[in-house]
């Protein structure tokens, strides 16, 4: 393993002519070696639990603490201020049913479609148990209009969760704007930042959120460690409760190896963010560039301030299933959207909302670059993507749905 | 950095082994690409270990049929819980594997005609209807447009050259014999079919599984009626009301008469609990086993009489359908017509007639003829083709 986490040059690392080519880094990123790295003693070698007095707790425990840091630092937070969770999810679902909870399950939540599953099923629960959820649309550039939320604030709204970046098309909500106005009039903002954290600058004063989820394995850190930052002086009932670890907010055996590799990638994000940001960009814009010569590409959010690295496309009379599934066994791995766990694809609620017909947004691609994909790997993907669209556009005859073939046939 | 990040290095799905390259390079491999249908059963998932073998490239496909996770008491082959058996199995013999959305289009093709049938007085045949629609039609189209020239599929049933093209047979094992279920089948759908089981018996299959170490080694047989968890009966009543189709009301018990429309009493349930042939749940004592005879949904009335009342001379088709369409649609046919799975078959006479309808006589007097069900020809072992039952002769 390196000790640096630079793009390699051109394509000299690509040995097989298989190798898969990865873009689908909203989904997950690889491990920077360095993270690694810094996680391999905490998994061989050397242990403790950070609550113990020895001194191996006392290492453990010092080990967190500067995990603490790093993730701290690239929020522009203090450390005390962060809380180690397992993933962005549990954090999500701790201030959703938290802040649910205090109010009495009384009062309204807003929200959009854009929000994670673990905002939105979140609230979904709370509405079982009395709170009203109010879901405003994102406009039809992928963006959910300020104006929009704050007309809605007032009365017994309490909650409202925005998420910075969209984890389906990359589009940067209005955050900040909403912030000021939630702040105003004492409502409580989740900002989930798991997709935009270590690839845009994160600054929890510049946001103005009360919350801000982040998650390691989003930017190159390992899986299995987020963290959720909480305002100074904001109350938050735990999620769970036992051990009084993270200052009584959770309750859990931290887990040492996986938080020294999410704070060691976090520090590393927030001193290359410059470089990562060009990078990324760069391989996106190529990207985006190259579709002219497949024809019929629609990139959704496109005029919107976006992530760096998300370019969300659909190709007129193309199914993104097949198209994804024989990019796969091309040795392309791409989603169709945001990941979901049965693995089998639906229409994104957020594409709907937005305007975007169902067929079209049944046929869109999410391409997601990360640090190690290339420039060749790009061209080849356009190569790949090319062949493989102009392939279903021909049995498809024009976009005919899958299936209605067979059943003409017999009727 | 080396062999870390993605690009780098080959990172095999499904073992380091590679069995099989259905990652192709390109045209070449997609030519002759096979797609097989995994269930997460027993048989497909040996299906698929055959094929695997083969070395040719596969793909593995599951459908999402029915989405019932959230119930306990899971469907067995359509459920959500098999779909994971089948992704393991596809990574233990090392093929790719994908997950196909199609619980729209099974609700419309099999679920809804189930629930009308019960509600028209019909005796259902998911199974038939699950295999023309979703496994053959929708999954051929499906995977055709994967790049896959062929669907295999576990179907206990054989596929064989015959001089006017490829010909469905009976399988090899007669107890596991699945032809019946597939007569629907277009002369181009088995062209571009494979049942690797078609020729093995059962304890072959698990053996091979178990030899394999599949984790569905020791798996039982799928239910009959694989979206059904609990009663038929609630079931039923339950969708049919989500359709509107019944009211909120419990639905009245049946009238009981017999073949002159005489009131024999009142059954234990309602019309749709019942179905031809049908012994069982009728209240009625006569002195003499009663057994229904015809079920009249509009009049909420079940007929009934004894098992000599039962057997029909013939039956009237419709939707008549042969594998190899003949030169001459209105000739008659001389098969052995089966008419139901469990039939062992009669010799028949079959009359086409127009709009696809046909009547099928029988050489001697046949008891059960049902409505709904379906009537398979068959020449020998091999399956010529088959109809739908309207009713009885």
């Amino acid at each position: 393993m390196g000790g640096e986490f630079t793009p390699p040059a051109g394509d000299s690392c690509v040995g097989p002519v298989h190798a898969p080519v990865y873009l689908d880094h909203n989904a997950t990123t690889p491990l920077d070696p360095r993270a690694l790295e810094a996680m391999l003693p905490w998994l061989a070698g050397r242990h403790g639990n950070p609550s113990s007095i020895h001194s191996a707790g006392r290492a453990a425990r010092e080990a967190v603490e500067t995990a603490r840091e790093q993730v701290a630092a690239l929020l522009g937070a203090r450390p005390p201020e962060v809380v180690f969770t397992a993933s962005g999810t549990e954090a999500n679902n701790a201030v959703v049913f938290g802040l649910a909870e205090a109010a009495g399950y009384r009062g309204r939540i807003v929200l959009s479609p854009l929000e994670h599953p673990s905002v939105r099923k979140a609230a979904a629960r709370a509405a079982e148990r009395g709170m009203a959820v109010d879901s405003i649309d994102p406009a039809p550039d992928g963006v959910v209009p300020a104006e929009a939320v704050i007309a809605s604030l007032g009365g017994d709204v309490s909650v409202v969760s925005m998420m910075l970046a969209s984890n389906e098309l990359g589009t940067l909500q209005p955050v900040a704007e909403v912030a000021a106005a939630c702040r105003e009039r004492g409502v409580r903002l989740l900002c989930d930042a798991v997709q935009a954290a270590g690839k845009i600058p994160l600054d929890v004063a510049d946001l103005g959120a009360d919350f801000v989820v982040l998650g390691g394995h989003k930017f190159h850190g390992p899986l299995g460690a987020a963290a959720l930052w909480v305002r100074p002086g904001v109350e938050l009932a735990p999620l769970l409760v036992g051990g009084g670890q993270e200052r009584r907010r959770r309750a859990s055996t931290p887990n040492v190896p996986a938080l020294v590799g999410f704070g060691r990638s976090a520090e590393l994000a927030a001193a290359e963010l410059p470089e990562r940001r060009r990078h990324l960009a760069g391989l996106r814009d190529r990207f985006e560039a190259g579709l002219g010569a497949i024809g019929g590409a629609t990139v959704h959010g496109r005029t919107a301030p976006r992530l760096p690295n998300t370019s969300h496309v659909a190709f007129e009379g193309v199914e993104g299933e097949p198209l994804m599934i024989r990019l796969d066994l091309a040795g392309f791995e791409v989603s169709t959207g945001s990941a979901c766990s049965s693995g089998t694809v639906e229409p994104s609620q957020a594409l709907l909302a937005m305007g975007v017909p169902r067929t079209e947004a049944l046929g869109s691609l999410r391409v997601s670059v990360g640090m190690t994909t290339t420039e060749g790997e790009i061209d080849r993907f356009l190569a790949a993507l090319g062949r493989e669209v102009a392939s279903l556009r021909e049995l498809l005859g024009g976009g005919r749905p899958s299936g209605v073939a067979a059943e003409v046939a017999r009727a | 950095m080396n062999g870390a990040g993605p690009g780098c290095g080959g990172r095999g799905r499904g073992g380091e082994a590679g069995v099989n390259g259905a990652r192709g390079t390109g045209a070449g491999a997609a030519a002759g690409r096979t797609a097989v249908a995994m269930s997460g059963g027993l048989d497909s998932s040996v299906a698929a270990l055959l094929l695997a073998r083969r070395g040719e490239p596969v793909i593995g496909l599951s459908m999402l049929l029915w989405d019932r996770s959230h119930e306990a008491a899971n469907g067995r082959c359509c459920g959500a819980l098999d779909l994971g058996d089948a992704r393991r199995v596809a990574e233990q013999i090392g093929i790719p594997h994908y997950t196909l959305r199609m619980d729209r289009e099974f609700r419309e093709h099999v679920v809804d005609p189930f629930v009308d049938d019960y509600l028209g007085g019909r005796t259902p045949s998911p199974c038939v209807r699950c295999n023309t629609y979703v496994k053959f039609d929708l999954l051929h189209e499906r995977a055709r447009l994967l790049g896959a020239a062929r669907v295999a599929t576990g179907h206990y049933a054989r596929r064989v050259a015959g001089e006017d093209g490829w010909e469905l047979h009976r399988a090899a094992d007669p107890g596991k014999d699945q032809s019946y279920f597939l007569y629907e089948l277009t002369e181009e759908q088995l062209a571009a079919a494979d049942f690797p089981l078609g020729g093995m018996i059962k304890a072959e299959t698990r053996a091979l599984a178990r030899e394999a170490g599949l984790v569905v080694a020791e798996k039982g047989e799928s239910m009959e009626v694989c979206f059904v968890a609990g009663g038929v009966r609630e079931f039923v009543e339950e969708e049919a009301r989500g359709r509107s189709l019944l009211p909120l009301a419990p639905p009245e018990r049946a009238t009981v008469v017999d073949r002159d429309g005489n009131e024999l009493g009142r059954a234990e349930a309602p019309y749709f609990r019942y179905t031809v042939g049908q012994r069982r749940g009728l209240g009625v004592a006569a002195g003499r086993r009663l057994y229904v005879l015809a079920v009249e949904p509009a009049a909420n009335r079940v007929v009934v009489g004894g098992a000599d009342a039962l057997a029909a001379p013939g039956l009237t088709g419709e939707r008549l359908h042969w594998i190899t369409p003949p030169a001459d649609p209105a000739t008659p046919v001389e098969a052995t017509v089966r008419i139901r799975s469990r039939h062992p078959g009669v010799p028949a006479h079959i009359r086409p007639l127009p709009d696809r309808r046909c009547e099928v006589e029988f050489a001697t007097p046949q008891r059960g003829v049902a409505p709904g069900q379906a009537a398979v020809f068959y020449a020998d072992d091999r399956v010529l083709g088959g109809c739908w039952i309207a009713g009885p002769l």
